[in-house]
Formats: C-alpha cells, sequence, structure tokens
C-alpha cells in the first residue's frame, strides 16, 4: 500500500475505535475521564519501558491499562472521600500525568519516547515503522495493534450491548438485575485505555480526546438509537481522518491537528444542520414540535 | 403467613451522616404499602440498602427468607423518574425490555419473545402507540408508566418503588395505582415510596412511616392516624390538622 495509504488507513482505524468508544463515553458522562486517562497512560508507557526496556504493542497496551485504572480508581476513591468528581479527576490525572513527564525528562530520554511526540502524535512516522505478518507481508506496526484494539473494542461492545445500555441509562436498574455494574465500569475503562494508547502514535494525548469525544457528541445529535449512533460516530471519526490527512496536505500543517479540527467541523455541521436537535431545525419548525 | 421481607436492625449512612438508624420491620405478602416520612427521612435509602444499591452499616435484610442476592429475580425495583437521563437514545420499547434483561442472560441479545412481553406491558400502561417513541418525547406520566411497564416484564414477586406518583398527571396516577393493586390482588406485594399523605388512607391498605427509624408500621387503618403523623414529621406539618381535626 502507498504511504498515504497506510496513514489514512491508521487515522481510519483511530476514527472507528474512538468512535464507538466515545458514545458510551458521552452516553455515560465520562468525558471528562477520557481526558484524564488519554493523559494518565502516558505514565503507564513510560513505567512499562522503563520495566521491560522495550516500546512493543503489547507491553504499552498493559501499561496502559494498569495507569487507565489507577486513574478511574484514584478518582473514585477520593470522590467517595468528599472531593468533587471533577476536582478528583483534575487532581489525579495531573498528577499520574506529571511523573510520566519527570520519568520521561529524567530516565528515558529517547528518540523513541518524547513529550512532544507523546502529546502530539507523530502519524507521518507510521508507515515507515513495519512489521512483518504472515500471509499479508510487511504492515505497520501501528495498524497492527490498532486492528486488535479496534476487533476487540467492537467485539466487547457487542457481546455485552444490553449490558452496556442497561448500566449507562439505569445503573440502579441493573444492579438490582443482577448485572455487575462496578466490574462493567471497570472494563469500560480498560477499553478506554486501550483504545487511547493505540491511537496515540498516531494523533497523540491531546488529539485523542477531540477523536474520542467530538464524534460521538455530533452522532448524538442525528439519532435517537444507540446502535445508530455509534456507527454513524464510527463513521465521522472516518471521515474526519480523511477531512484531516487532506487539510493537512493541502496547508502543509499537523495532521493530528487537522484531524482533530475536521472533528470539530463535522459537530459544527451537526450542530447547526441536524434534523431534531440543529440549531436551523429549531428556527424552521414550530416550538411546539420540539 | 410467612414474611416477604424482613428487615432487622437496619444501619446506613450517607457520607458522615447518619440515614438510617435502627431500622426494623416485616411485610407480608400481598399488601400495598406506603413508605412516607419527611425528606430526608431515609425512605429512598430504605429501598436502596434493602437493594443493596446502598451500604448498610449493620443489619440484617432478607427477602422471601433469604439473603437478597439469592432471590434477585423475585424481586423488581422502579428508581425514581428523575434518577436516569430521558435523552438516552432509546425508545420506550428498549426501556421496558431491559427490565428482561436479567432473565435474557449475558452474551444474548433480545428475540421476538422478548419484544412482545415488553410490548404486552406497554399496551397494558395504555401506551402500546408509543412504542417507538423516543423517550424524551414523552411526557412524565407516560415515562412513568414506561417505568412500571418495565417493572411488570420482570414478573416479580416483591415491588419496590421510589415516588412513582411525583409530578405525574391524573390520568397516569389512575393506571399505576390499578396497576400496583393488580399486582396485590395476585398475590404480589408492592412497597412505595409516597409523598401525598392525602392518599395514603385512599390508596395503600398499609403503611410504614419513617424518620430516620421506623416510627410506625401496621395496617392504614389503625396506623394513619394524626398522633403518628405527628411523630413522624415533627410540627412541620401544620396543614395536615384542618383534615384529620
Amino acid at each position: 500500500m502507498s504511504y498515504t495509504g497506510w496513514i489514512l488507513l491508521t487515522a481510519s482505524l483511530v476514527g472507528l475505535s474512538c468512535g464507538f468508544i466515545g458514545v458510551l463515553l458521552i452516553l455515560r458522562r465520562m468525558a471528562m475521564m477520557a481526558d484524564a486517562i488519554s493523559h494518565t497512560v502516558l505514565l503507564g508507557i513510560v513505567v512499562a519501558y522503563l520495566v521491560t526496556r522495550e516500546l512493543s504493542g503489547v507491553h504499552m497496551l498493559i501499561g496502559a491499562v494498569t495507569a487507565g485504572l489507577l486513574t478511574s480508581l484514584f478518582v473514585q476513591w477520593l470522590h467517595a472521600r468528599g472531593v468533587q468528581q471533577e476536582a478528583s479527576i483534575g487532581v489525579v490525572f495531573t498528577s499520574l500525568f506529571a511523573i510520566g513527564v519527570v520519568l520521561i525528562a529524567t530516565k528515558v530520554g529517547n528518540a523513541h519516547l518524547d513529550i512532544q511526540h507523546t502529546l502530539m502524535g507523530e502519524i507521518t512516522y507510521i508507515p515507515w515503522e513495519l512489521t512483518e505478518l504472515p500471509w499479508i507481508g510487511a504492515v505497520p506496526e501501528a495498524v497492527v495493534l490498532l486492528s486488535g484494539v479496534l476487533v476487540v473494542v467492537v467485539g466487547v461492545i457487542l457481546a455485552f450491548y444490553k449490558e452496556w445500555k442497561i448500566t449507562s441509562f439505569d445503573p440502579a436498574l441493573a444492579a438490582s438485575l443482577g448485572i455487575p455494574v462496578v466490574l462493567m465500569h471497570y472494563v469500560f475503562m480498560s477499553l478506554v485505555s486501550i483504545t487511547t494508547v493505540a491511537a496515540f502514535d498516531a494523533v497523540g494525548a491531546i488529539m485523542v480526546v477531540a477523536m474520542l469525544i467530538t464524534p460521538a457528541a455530533a452522532a448524538y445529535l442525528w439519532t435517537d438509537r444507540l446502535l445508530v449512533m455509534m456507527g454513524l460516530s464510527g463513521v465521522f471519526g472516518v471521515i474526519a481522518a480523511f477531512m484531516g490527512y487532506y487539510i493537512a496536505v493541502w496547508l502543509d500543517t499537523s495532521i493530528s491537528g487537522s484531524m482533530a479540527f475536521s472533528t470539530g467541523i463535522i459537530f459544527m455541521i451537526s450542530f447547526l444542520f441536524s434534523p431534531r436537535h440543529g440549531l436551523a431545525s429549531r428556527l424552521v419548525r414550530p416550538a411546539d414540535q420540539i | 403467613m410467612d414474611r416477604v421481607l424482613s428487615v432487622e436492625q437496619l444501619n446506613a449512612s450517607y457520607r458522615k451522616n447518619k440515614v438510617l438508624d435502627n431500622v426494623s420491620f416485616e411485610v407480608l405478602p400481598g399488601t400495598l404499602t406506603a413508605i412516607v416520612g419527611p425528606n430526608g427521612a431515609g425512605k429512598s435509602t430504605l429501598l436502596k440498602a434493602i437493594l443493596d444499591l446502598h451500604p448498610r452499616l449493620s443489619g440484617v435484610v432478607s427477602c422471601f427468607g433469604s439473603p437478597y442476592a439469592q432471590v434477585k429475580s423475585r424481586i423488581g425495583y422502579v428508581p425514581q423518574r428523575g434518577s436516569v437521563d430521558w435523552d438516552f437514545p432509546t425508545n420506550a420499547l428498549d426501556v421496558v425490555m431491559m427490565g428482561l434483561y436479567g432473565k435474557i442472560g449475558w452474551l444474548k441479545w433480545p428475540k421476538r419473545k422478548h419484544r412482545e412481553l415488553a410490548l404486552a406491558a406497554l399496551e397494558e400502561m395504555g401506551l402500546g402507540n408509543y412504542a417507538d417513541r423516543q423517550i424524551s418525547q414523552l411526557s412524565g406520566g407516560q415515562q412513568q408508566r414506561v417505568f412500571l411497564a418495565r417493572a411488570l416484564v420482570q414478573d416479580a414477586d416483591l415491588y419496590f418503588l421510589d415516588e412513582p406518583l411525583a409530578g405525574v398527571d391524573a390520568a397516569t396516577e389512575k393506571v399505576i395505582m390499578d396497576t400496583l393493586n393488580t399486582l396485590k390482588n395476585k398475590g404480589r406485594t408492592v412497597m412505595v415510596v409516597h409523598h401525598d399523605l392525602q392518599t395514603v388512607e385512599e390508596y395503600f391498605d398499609h403503611v410504614l412511616m419513617l424518620n430516620r427509624t421506623v416510627i410506625a408500621h401496621g395496617k392504614t387503618a389503625d396506623t394513619f392516624n394524626q398522633a403518628n403523623i405527628m411523630r413522624t414529621y415533627g410540627g412541620s406539618l401544620r396543614w395536615m390538622g384542618d383534615r384529620l381535626g
């Protein structure tokens, strides 16, 4: 595949995984947790690197899931002791992220892992970091990792679809029916963590939040069906990936930045023109039908 | 008769405030009980503590002679309407089907028979034509009926409802009370957190008067009198004086 093809494929895989996960993030009112986890996985990756001296996919995933779970455990722990939810998120993620930054600067400091890279991502290098796969041939490592994560994300969402739905909509009823709400929460946090770390290389810690939240927020405006919302959110993610790449080529600017910017454009279009919730349709339609 | 629910020396707190203080009572099958008490009396917390949704400091709860966890499938719970996000992307039928999720089991998707059960429950609530309606487009009363339909498909033996009559229209109030009476007549047991003291005698055969602890509990005719109301609400209910004089 061509250089451009790999980049578009990588970005599309990011768009799909983030789009699907993002829907549940929004409906569970956990957008801030995505922001938090996208930063704290940095600490997970650094620690995994310090322990194994490798930056391979599996180590990164384990490090990220650990960091993600610790983040949500700490947040929960502080919140249960009277700290406001948002304040505890802010305290926990900045502290863990800061430890990650300090560790990178003092202990790691090599070309594979620097702060600029982790914040902004570097999708332009991805097509050159190849790995050999049987039957298929040379494939960028990031594509392999992202495909694996996408399969896991889609599999776990579909396998427990009705459980995700009920624990998001009415956790009290879910618990009274015997569905393990707390376990589902931590499984979800793990999914957010692996999605984030897989998308990390491509778009970085800051842009991944845009990919997680914005397409899902846009999809929410177009439909009243959960499954349709997930599909749309994934499609919006892919559209943003393509749009972002070509905007970046056109303006000769950062690809991850353009992709995040594109999610914003998609959201604005949805916000203005979606049939049920859009501003324009509200102006046209009589108030009593809203 | 065997007790359906038995609560012994139940204590619970919210943050550092004790909300339930040595709450003990027993409920007989086929009864329709109102749980009344002033704001902050611990009514909702009592339901949640019974259902393992709120941590208990101490105390024993048993349903049908067993710990709650072993008989979950025989118990239905209707949370307060305000406890969920009605802008959630789903329709009335889907919400009703959620009542069946425990029975459908892991890794399975709802089938046609579940859909039909849910539709039948919606029709029983007079909402057959609203099955495809997005839930935010329903009125408050209709939303409450959707919740009740969801409880009905659970086909439970013991029901807990948290303020099902709060902020609903008169038609919905009648539908809900008719439904609860039908359940009672079928031998099911129903406990309802209720806020309107004027309708307690008309609607409920038993009453549990709660203010952090049980003030009085028994048949409405014997229990719901001015002395007990004064003890439950303190001086905060002067307006009831005229009626109960």
